[in-house]
């Protein structure tokens, strides 16, 4: 896939597409120089990016904003990975167990790579394991030598990550991007599922793949990431009662549609693992 | 009927016409920039090629994808299939399932039923009829038989709402897909985890459905694909429009 003959094919059915992306013909080599660096992964998120600005009502900044945000939370995620598989004195009771961990790092990490991509960031990543406080400020002080302390920290990270993209699709609607970060996100519910496998295998608790009812949302049994599952407990979808609908328990009606996290409501979460002076703003 | 279904057809053809001819407004041109060169495959899986046909029954299903309501039209249609399918299994369970995983296909059951009687009362007057659905291929006394077309289900629902996604106007609706499809989600990985644990998100494995591993980016799929897949499971009529 070549981004040029992109440009060509759209210039058949649009002949000032090249003006609508930028009014001077000269700025086309930048976008000789886009087609050269960027992978070919991240390409529906520039085009999605071009398409925008070409044709787009609303700010471009704004689906950058979405993106920065979106890997900022993607390097939470990877170094908390990689600092248990790399440099931590957790054991991971089974093969399985750490194979599975492995899978989700890649994944992250995939996620870093396809983000920087795309907002043309080349170099060294933007947060590092030194910018994370793990422990939360001590909450869960023993995160990278418990193997249970370290699945809760994950269940916690894996669905606010659901939540935070959900919370981001209205921004991108009807943009290109909109597809990428849903690709993102039905990952990050995947991973999510599994951690609560994960969790009820080892803590012994009847955690569901999907997140169940609790008063407070909170289905987890750690209150310490009430936060995380904040309206979670929700049973009406635009004005339907899903409750007794089709014959759904209060339960599986709050399990059939999870709920979605604005963006400051999830960065107050994510602050709570970012050091002064790197946390989002 | 057979007026209606003529009608559709020509519309059909006309669209086909001109996005061949390349006149297309810019309307039309950001979904083709959206929904890349599927956009031109307008009649879907199980539409009927042969124009002299005359359909004497009131079966059929028309989405027309012009606006929101053709996309929460599709959106019910796998809702449906996946509902029937479910209904089916937490019925009469394969014999070889746990204990555990006949609770969680009776909850899987329960959520499906709930996306799709949302989407009908959503609809109104505007919802598509009962889909008539084919499980012929699916043998339902086999565990790995029901786990295996669960798993087909599940991920290909996953790819339907990550494509459909970008096609949907109102951002309530975006929302709202948004919080099904992680649902589905979820469901696929622990499908796939009773199948062969670890296998959650084997995006190698999902490549057909527009997953890309290296990416970390899960499947995504224009409705003409999803529904060329999901035909074997319908028997009613589905009229693609305005893809």
């Amino acid at each position: 896939m070549n981004i040029l003959n992109i440009l060509d094919e759209i210039e058949k059915v649009d002949g000032e597409i090249y003006e609508r992306l930028s009014p001077r013909r000269s700025a086309m080599k930048d976008f000789f120089n886009v087609g050269k660096k960027i992978s070919m992964a991240a390409l529906p998120l520039a085009l999605g990016s071009m398409f925008q600005k070409a044709y787009g009502q609303t700010n471009p900044s704004t689906v950058n904003d979405v993106l920065n945000f979106a890997l900022a939370l993607e390097y939470l995620e990877y170094n908390y990975y990689n600092h248990a598989l790399t440099n931590s004195t957790i054991t991971f009771p089974t093969t399985a167990s750490n194979a599975a961990i492995t899978t989700i790092r890649a994944h992250e990490r995939a996620h870093v790579d396809l983000l920087k991509s795309a907002l043309q960031i080349s170099g060294a990543d933007g947060y590092v394991d030194a910018d994370f406080d793990f422990t939360a400020g001590g909450a869960f002080g023993d995160v990278f030598s418990n193997y249970q302390t370290f699945l809760k920290v994950a269940l916690a990270f894996e669905d606010t990550g659901v939540r935070a993209y959900k919370g981001q699709a209205p921004i991108l609607k009807g943009n290109a991007v909109l597809t990428t970060a849903l690709q993102i996100h039905s990952v990050e519910a995947r991973h999510a599922s599994h951690i609560r496998q994960m969790v009820a295998a080892s803590l012994g608790v009847a955690l569901k793949p999907w997140i169940s009812y609790a008063a407070n949302g909170n289905d987890t049994g750690i209150s310490a990431v009430d936060a995380v599952y904040a309206g979670e407990q929700n049973t009406v979808q635009a004005g339907v009662e899903i409750n007794g609908l089709g014959g759904a328990s209060q339960t599986q009606a709050a399990e059939s549609f999870d709920e979605f996290l604005t963006g400051a409501a999830v960065k107050t979460i994510a602050n709570q693992f970012i050091k002064t002076g790197k946390k989002l703003a | 009927m057979t007026m209606k279904n003529n009608e559709l057809e020509t519309k059909s053809e006309l669209q086909e016409k001109s996005l061949f001819d390349k006149a297309v407004g810019r309307r039309s041109f950001l979904q083709y920039a959206g929904a890349g060169a599927a956009g031109i495959a307008l009649v879907a899986a199980g539409c009927s090629k042969d124009r002299g046909y005359d359909n004497p029954t009131m079966n059929g299903a028309t989405l027309d994808f012009k606006t929101d309501i053709g996309v929460l039209n599709y959106a019910y249609a796998l809702e449906q299939l996946e509902a029937a399918f479910y209904i089916k299994v937490a019925s009469a369970p394969p014999a070889a399932f746990t204990a555990a995983q006949k609770a969680y296909f009776q909850d899987v059951q329960f959520h499906e039923i709930a996306h799709r009687e949302f989407f009908k009362k959503a609809l109104s007057t505007a919802a598509i009829g009962s889909l008539e659905v084919d499980f012929s291929s699916i043998d339902f006394t086999s565990a790995s038989g029901v786990l295996a077309a669960a798993q087909s289900f599940e991920d290909l629902g996953v790819s339907a709402y990550n494509g459909a996604g970008v096609r949907i106007t109102t951002t309530d609706y975006l929302v709202l897909a948004g919080k099904i499809v992680s649902v589905e989600a979820r469901h696929a990985a622990w499908v796939r985890d009773q199948i062969s644990n670890g296998s959650f998100a084997d995006l190698n494995s999902l490549t057909a459905l527009g997953a890309n591993n290296s990416a970390g980016l899960d499947g995504a799929l224009t409705p003409d694909k999803v529904l060329a897949i999901a035909g074997k499971y319908v028997k009613t009529k589905i009229n693609v429009i305005n893809l």
